[in-house]
């Protein structure tokens, strides 16, 4: 090994350190520690004259350590690194010392005892220096092809993006049709336009995109591989039509004699065993459920309809007892999540009466109702057909609860206000909106509050304790019976109405623990996906390259989401851009001479990087380093020692802590 | 004995309780300057040899902290480091030393004011307890 030589500069940062810390101290006494040739205080470090003078250093002192103590290495440790590397270092011969925001700031009432712990940290770091490495950084190349799973609006804006930028998408969808919830949804808020007439053309591109390849009625079994190259294993449910020939016409499912509760309409409406989900579905083919078909169920000695009418010659006893799930292999250099969220189920909150009430509806369930297209023609009825007299919104079902979730669920005050719009507009009954707070923070949501609340809808601040058929009065006889206090009046409120909608919430999939351990990715308590950061990191993830978007990382509207997807889609195309990414410098790796192959490395790691492989005929642990993430788990349960986090071995720490706890004198 | 100061040695996470000790700085949150702060990627990077080091070398208290279980940038490391420090807290019993000298929390960015708590309740317990039994058996090191 070279002489070590050691560099320490200690910064002022104007009077933020230099105010509590005797700085020039420091720096002196930095200089009479082994090893250290060279310590200077200065004003402001992370200046550029700063920065040079760890560069002019380095050439002429030779110097081939660097200790700066100055503010976090949150902050300022990439600077300095930088500055190392320019002046031809190797950037990991770096070791960053935080008396600011750790010594200075925290202590600024004890100068004396402040400065000796900076002493003390000083010391430490430069006996921890002294043992660092030099390591490399690699670059691998990017795939640019991107996967995105979920075909909601948060999906398709994004596939969009990436493909009209010129880049191959596959897209996911468990489905047999794109379009996601918002497909499902009538009229959006508050602008009320609709939603079937702003998406329907986003499906359209999707479907005839040259570079989106559609894999509806598909899920993904398998993912290995890391940023930049992900190999993806794709299931395709067998749909038991030929769908080269099927061209979507519709005669199957006329002619199909069974039926089943509609998916799409919530079970409002009925659909047959040969369906398409509803007249815009992309891709526009038709679907056979082995569920219920009873040509596949009787092994084609029953029925046989479809066969028959099927002039495309897309059915045939063959696509209907012989084909199966098929497993496409994809590879993809970056992943987009946006599988969206599920509607909290209300039938949990049972005073509430949702399954035991005919008129009791959720959100869903109203939007199909007034949907044109929906089970009633967009004629807002109760379920014996006739028009409600009176209508409950009821906000905060399942959020803002702590029984349920906690947190807020965003957009139901929003429906709820374009609920109540809606039943005034088409129908003559009153609107009783029961709310906690009212929530309309988008651009021109408060302003559609103004404008319902000028409607007459009336708004009772109060949580809806129960609703009950049970009258008490010959104007509540064959009502159902909204009971609430009014908070703002103090009083007790019986309300009877003809119908109640429940404003549920949304909530993550039921599935999503699955999906995030497919991805490795966390989750949060609520459940929802969790983002690298809040503020700054939204659609990243704990695995590098995998991003998401839309209501799978949180209940979000629709402008939010199309926001949302973009952003995935510009991290996607970022990477595919500079084409290659870094890896992880300061990951595990492995002394082969002690390691046993006992395999706790592989057990414990979430990202699976260490492996247990035969090398000359002995079993030794071998780190996929693209995969590894410097954890460090790895080398807590290694019983002997032969895995180790560069920058964070043993012999590194152990000087740090020996450095921190070394009685000194002077 | 009255001015005894307790030395403590904090493993903390640098996406969690890191930033939260930066943050208790940065909004100038006072607390003792007997802590040294040790930066290590994820809690669950911390190695019992570390902390026993920590011990070894004269430190009177450890506090092993990182993220909570929901906020892991390496998604599950709290509940690996619970998992080591289950065993190193019995380790630790055995060796002889007192369980009030090893602490496990849990203290998210936004809790810098928790970490300034932690850190000025943990120097009051020690001072109580005074120094650690194996201080007096350290020898003074000499350096490198």
């Amino acid at each position: 090994m070279e002489e070590v030589k050691i560099g320490v500069y200690v910064c002022h940062c104007g009077l933020n350190i230099a105010g509590t810390v005797d700085v020039e101290e420091v720096a002196k006494y930095a200089g009479t520690l082994t090893h250290v040739v060279i310590s200077r205080g200065y004003r402001y470090m992370c200046s550029d004259p700063g920065q040079d003078l760890i560069k002019r250093d380095i050439k002429e002192l030779g110097l081939n350590r660097v200790v700066v103590a100055s503010c976090s290495p949150r902050l300022h440790e990439p600077t300095f690194r930088k500055a190392c590397q320019d002046a031809g270092l190797n950037p990991y011969l770096y070791e960053h010392v935080n008396i600011r925001e750790h010594c200075s700031w925290p202590h600024a009432s004890d100068k004396k005892r402040a400065t000796e712990k900076a002493k003390d940290l000083v010391r430490a770091a430069v006996r921890r220096v002294y043992w660092h490495e030099s390591l490399d950084v690699k670059e691998v190349p990017v795939n640019p092809s991107v996967l995105v799973v979920g075909g909601g609006i948060a999906g398709i804006q994004a596939a969009l993006d990436i493909a009209d930028g010129g880049k191959k998408v596959y897209m996911v969808e468990r489905d047999p049709s794109i379009g996601g919830h918002m497909i499902q949804l009538d009229r959006t808020f508050p602008t009320l336009d609709c939603s079937e007439c702003i998406l329907t053309p986003k499906m359209t591109d999707v479907g005839h995109h040259p570079d989106i390849e559609l894999l509806a009625y598909s899920e993904v079994e398998e993912i290995s591989g890391s940023v930049g190259n992900f190999k993806v294993k794709v299931k395709k449910k067998a749909r038991h039509i030929d769908e080269s020939k099927c061209v979507g016409c519709g005669v199957c499912e006329e002619k199909c004699p069974y039926k089943t509760d509609s998916e799409f309409e919530l079970g409002l409406k009925r659909r047959k065993a040969a369906y398409i989900p509803f007249p815009q579905a992309v891709p526009n083919l038709a679907t056979i459920d082995p569920n219920l078909c009873i040509y596949i169920k009787s092994d084609g000695k029953k029925c046989g309809a479809c066969i028959k009418f099927c002039e495309a010659d897309a059915i045939t006893p063959e696509t209907l007892l012989h084909q199966t799930d098929e497993i496409i292999e994809l590879e993809v250099g970056s992943i987009i999540l946006a599988t969206g969220y599920d509607q909290f189920d209300p039938s949990v909150i049972t005073q509430y009466g949702y399954k035991k009430y005919d008129n009791v509806l959720t959100g869903l369930e109203f939007e199909r109702i007034t949907c044109a297209g929906g089970p009633t023609q967009g004629q807002i009825q109760l379920k014996d057909g006739r028009e409600p007299e009176s209508v409950a919104i009821v906000h905060c079902v399942g959020s803002r609860d702590k029984n349920y979730h906690e947190y807020c669920s965003r957009v139901c005050c929003m429906y709820g206000l374009k609920y109540a719009e809606l039943i005034k507009e088409f129908t003559k009954a009153e609107v009783y909106e029961f709310y906690i707070d009212m929530r309309c923070f988008g651009e021109a949501y408060e302003e559609f509050y103004q404008h319902v609340s000028e409607m007459g809808v009336n708004f009772i601040r109060g949580k809806v304790a129960n609703i009950t058929d049970q009258a008490i009065s010959e104007e509540e006889k064959g009502k159902l019976i909204a009971i609430a206090e009014d908070t703002l009046l103090g009083k007790m409120l019986r309300v009877p109405v003809d119908m109640v909608i429940l404003c549920a919430a949304l909530q993550a999939r039921s599935d999503a623990a699955d999906v995030a351990s497919r991805f490795t990715i966390g989750q949060r308590a609520d459940k929802f996906f969790l983002e690298t950061h809040p503020k700054l990191a939204p659609v990243n993830t704990a695995t590098d390259g995998v991003f998401i978007a839309g209501c799978c990382e949180g209940p979000k509207d629709i402008p939010d989401t199309v926001a949302q997807a973009s952003a995935a889609a510009s991290k996607a195309l970022s990477l595919i851009s500079k084409g290659e990414v870094t890896t992880e410098a300061a990951i595990a790796h492995v002394d082969e001479s002690i390691c046993h192959g006992c395999g706790r490395c592989e057990e414990i790691c979430t990202f699976h990087a260490p492996t247990i492989i035969s090398k000359n005929g002995t079993l030794v642990s071998s780190v996929n380093e693209a995969l590894c993430k410097g954890c460090g788990a790895c080398a807590v349960v290694c019983p002997t020692g032969a895995m180790s986090i560069r920058h964070f071995n043993m012999q590194e720490i152990d000087s740090l802590i020996d450095g921190l706890l070394e009685v000194h004198h002077g | 004995m009255a001015d005894f100061e307790p030395k403590i040695v904090a493993f903390a996470c640098n996406w969690c309780t890191y930033a939260a000790a930066d943050l208790a700085g940065t909004a100038r949150v006072q607390y003792p300057p007997n802590v040294y702060i040790v930066r290590v990627m994820c809690s669950g990077m911390i190695n019992p040899d570390y902390v026993l080091r920590a011990f070894e070398e004269g430190a009177d208290g450890v506090i092993v902290a990182g993220c909570k279980y929901t906020d892991c940038h390496y998604i599950d490391g709290p509940v690996k480091c619970d998992a080591m420090f289950a065993k190193l807290k019995r380790l630790v019993h055995t060796l002889g030393l007192e369980d009030e000298r090893l602490r496990r929390e849990m203290i998210s960015t936004s809790e810098g004011t928790v970490f300034a708590r932690v850190v000025t309740e943990f120097v009051d317990q020690l001072k109580k307890l005074g120094p650690s039994p194996f201080s007096s058996l350290r020898k003074e090191k000499v350096a490198v």
